[in-house]
C-alpha cells in the first residue's frame, strides 16, 4: 500500500472515530426502532462502524454518514439473523407458525428459541427497509427521545434506569456509570443486562408515552438528565474536574424535553444546567485548579447561557407548578445576577432553601442552607448548622459536608479543627481537582 | 369448583442448565396431557421469571409502578386475570381498572409464549392461558 493510501486510510479513521463520538448513540437509538431489540442494535452499530473503516477509504465518504450507518447496521443485523437461524434447529411447528402467525414474528424476546422465529425477525427487519421515517433526522431525534423514555421507564428500577440511560444514551462505558456511582463495575454491568432483559420478557414499548403520561414519566427523566449533567459537571473519573460532552449531552436532552413538552420544571431544570455550565470557564483556573464560587472572575461567566437559564427560571417560577429544579435553578440565578460575591442576595437564597428544604428535605440540600445561612448570619451560624447535621450521622462520608465544616473553621480561626476537617474532606474525595484544592487549603492553614 | 395451583419454585426454568429444563418441561408434558384426559383441566401458563415482573398500585387516581414482584408485602394473593395487551404500558392501564388496584396492588408478569413451553402445555397454535386453543 502506498503511503497516500495510508494517509487516505488514517484520514477516515480519524473522521469515523469522530462520527462515532458525536453520532453513535443516535444510530443505535434509530437501530434499536428498527431492530426491536437493545443487544441486536448494539452488535449491528459496531458492525456498521467497522463496515465504515473498511468501505469508506476505496469508496469515499457517503454524502450523509449517519444514514449510511443506519442502513448498513440494519442489512448486517438482517445478514446476522439470517445466518443464526441457519445454524438453529427448527421447531417442529415452525413451519406452520411462520405460515400462520405473524405476531410471533414480531416478538424480539422469541430470540433463541428457534431458527423460524430469527429467520421471521430478519424477514420482518429486512421488509421495513424501504420506510423513508429510517433516516430522516426528525425521526432520528424521535428515535432519541424514545430511547431516554424506555430507559426511564417506571417498570425498570430506578438504579437501572440511570444506569441504562449512561449507557444506551450517553454512551458511558459500565466503569465510568460504575465510578459515579460508587458501584462494583459487575454489578453495574449485570444491572444493565437486567434492565435489558426486563425491556424484552415485559415488552417495554419504545415509545415517546402518552400526553396524559407524559408529566409523571417526565419526572423519571428529569432526574436521570440531571444525573448525567452532574457526571459530566464534576467528572467522578480521572483528572480532569469537567466532562464538556456530557453536560452538553444533558442539556441538549433538556432542550429536546422542552420542545416536546414545555413543563415548568423541565424548564427549571434545563435552566439550572445552564446557570451551572455558564460558570465553567471561571470554575477552573488555567492549571486546572478548583475555583470556588466567591473567587471566581464574573467575566468568565457566559453571560448567554445566563440569559438564556434567567428566562426560563421565570418562565417556570411564573407557572406556580415548580418543584425542586426550578427552586435550585431561582438559586443559581440568584448569584448569576450578582455583580460580585459581595454583592450576592443571600437573605433570598436562605429564603429560596427554606421552600427548597420544605417540599424536598434532604441533609444535602439542608447542608448548602448552612452554607448560604453562614454567608448572612456569619460563621458561626452555619457551623452550628452543620455540625447539627454531621451528628446525625447522615453526611458523615460525604467530603463537602466536611469541607464546609472545614471552610467555617477556618473563617471562625479555629485551626486545629479546621485542619482535621480537611484531613476528613481530603480522605473522601475521589475527584483530583478537589483533592488539590483541600491540600492547598490545608497547606495555608500549616504555614 | 374451580381451583388454582399456584407453582412456587426456587429454581426457575431459566435458571436451569438447558438439559433440566428439557426434562422439566416434558414431566409438564406429561402431567398436562394426563389431566387434560382425565377431565380436571381448566387453563395453565408458564410465567416468565419476577425480574420481569411489574407491580402497579392506584392511589387516588394515580397509577405506580415499580419494577419487581409484590412478595415482600403483606398483600395475599386473591385472584387473578389472564390480559392480552400489545406492551407493559397497555398491560398497566388495563391492570390499573382492576378494583383491587386502589386498595392493595396488581403484579403484571408476562407469560412465556415460547414454542417449547407451548408445545409443552399442550397448546398447538399460539393462544395460550384459557385452556381453548
Amino acid at each position: 500500500m502506498s503511503s497516500s493510501n495510508e494517509n487516505a486510510a488514517e484520514r477516515v479513521r480519524v473522521t469515523v472515530d469522530a462520527i462515532y463520538r458525536s453520532d453513535s448513540r443516535r444510530v443505535f437509538a434509530t437501530l434499536v426502532r428498527l431492530l426491536g431489540d437493545f443487544d441486536l442494535a448494539e452488535e449491528a452499530l459496531h458492525d456498521a462502524f467497522r463496515a465504515a473503516l473498511e468501505q469508506w477509504p476505496q469508496e469515499g465518504m457517503p454524502a450523509n454518514p449517519r444514514a449510511w450507518l443506519v442502513s448498513t447496521g440494519r442489512f448486517k443485523a438482517i445478514d446476522n439473523l439470517r445466518r443464526r437461524a441457519r445454524f438453529v434447529d427448527l421447531p417442529p411447528d415452525a413451519a406452520e407458525r411462520l405460515g400462520t402467525d405473524d405476531s410471533e414474528g414480531r416478538d424480539p424476546a422469541d430470540i433463541g428459541n428457534g431458527g423460524a422465529s430469527l429467520m421471521a425477525l430478519a424477514e420482518r427487519v429486512a421488509d421495513g427497509l424501504g420506510d423513508p421515517a429510517a433516516w430522516d433526522d426528525e425521526s432520528v431525534e424521535d428515535d432519541r427521545l424514545r430511547l431516554i423514555f424506555t430507559c426511564c421507564h417506571p417498570a425498570l428500577s430506578p438504579d437501572a434506569q440511570v444506569a441504562l440511560t449512561l449507557r444506551e444514551v450517553c454512551g458511558l462505558t459500565t466503569e465510568e456509570i460504575a465510578r459515579a456511582f460508587l458501584t462494583a463495575p459487575s454489578t453495574l454491568a449485570q444491572r444493565i443486562v437486567r434492565a435489558k432483559a426486563k425491556i424484552r420478557d415485559a415488552r417495554i414499548p419504545y415509545q415517546v408515552p402518552t400526553r396524559e403520561d407524559l408529566p409523571e414519566r417526565l419526572d423519571a427523566v428529569l432526574r436521570v438528565v440531571y444525573l448525567v449533567f452532574n457526571e459530566g459537571y464534576s467528572a467522578s473519573l480521572g483528572g480532569s474536574l469537567t466532562r464538556h460532552d456530557l453536560s452538553e449531552e444533558a442539556i441538549r436532552l433538556g432542550r429536546l424535553l422542552i420542545e416536546l413538552l414545555p413543563e415548568p420544571e423541565a424548564q427549571g431544570l434545563l435552566a439550572l444546567m445552564l446557570l451551572h455550565e455558564s460558570r465553567r470557564a471561571a470554575r477552573t483556573s488555567p492549571g486546572g485548579e478548583l475555583i470556588l464560587l466567591d473567587e471566581q472572575d464574573r467575566a468568565l461567566w457566559n453571560r448567554d447561557q445566563i440569559a438564556q437559564g434567567l428566562a426560563l427560571v421565570e418562565r417556570a417560577l411564573s407557572s406556580r407548578r415548580f418543584g425542586p429544579y426550578t427552586l435550585q435553578a431561582a438559586i443559581a440565578a440568584v448569584h448569576a445576577e450578582a455583580p460580585s460575591a459581595g454583592e450576592t442576595d443571600w437573605a433570598q437564597i436562605v429564603g429560596l432553601y427554606n421552600v427548597l428544604l420544605r417540599i424536598e428535605p434532604s441533609p444535602v440540600v439542608e447542608l448548602n442552607r448552612a452554607v448560604a445561612v453562614a454567608m448572612y448570619d456569619g460563621p458561626e451560624a452555619g457551623l452550628t448548622l452543620v455540625d447539627g447535621i454531621l451528628a446525625r450521622g447522615d453526611l458523615e462520608d460525604y467530603h463537602l459536608a466536611h469541607a464546609a465544616r472545614a471552610d467555617l473553621c477556618r473563617r471562625l480561626e479555629r485551626t486545629a479543627e479546621a485542619r482535621a476537617a480537611y484531613e476528613r474532606a481530603l480522605s473522601l474525595t475521589r475527584q483530583e481537582p478537589e483533592r488539590r484544592f483541600l491540600e492547598r487549603r490545608l497547606n495555608e492553614l500549616l504555614d | 369448583m374451580k381451583y388454582l395451583c399456584l407453582i412456587c419454585a426456587e429454581t426457575v426454568m431459566e435458571q436451569m442448565p438447558e438439559a433440566d429444563a428439557e426434562k422439566h418441561l416434558e414431566e409438564y408434558r406429561e402431567f398436562t396431557d394426563g389431566i387434560r384426559k382425565s377431565g380436571h383441566f381448566v387453563g395453565c401458563n408458564r410465567l416468565l421469571p419476577p425480574a420481569a415482573a411489574t407491580t402497579i398500585r392506584v392511589r387516588n387516581g394515580k397509577v405506580s409502578a415499580t419494577d419487581g414482584p409484590y412478595a415482600e408485602t403483606k398483600e395475599q394473593l386473591g385472584g387473578y386475570y389472564v390480559i392480552e395487551a400489545k406492551d407493559i404500558d397497555e398491560a398497566i392501564e388495563v391492570a390499573s381498572r382492576i378494583p383491587a388496584a386502589k386498595i392493595g396492588c396488581v403484579e403484571i408478569r408476562p407469560i412465556a409464549e415460547d414454542s417449547k413451553t407451548l408445545s409443552a402445555l399442550g397448546f398447538v397454535g399460539l393462544t395460550t392461558g384459557d385452556g381453548t386453543a
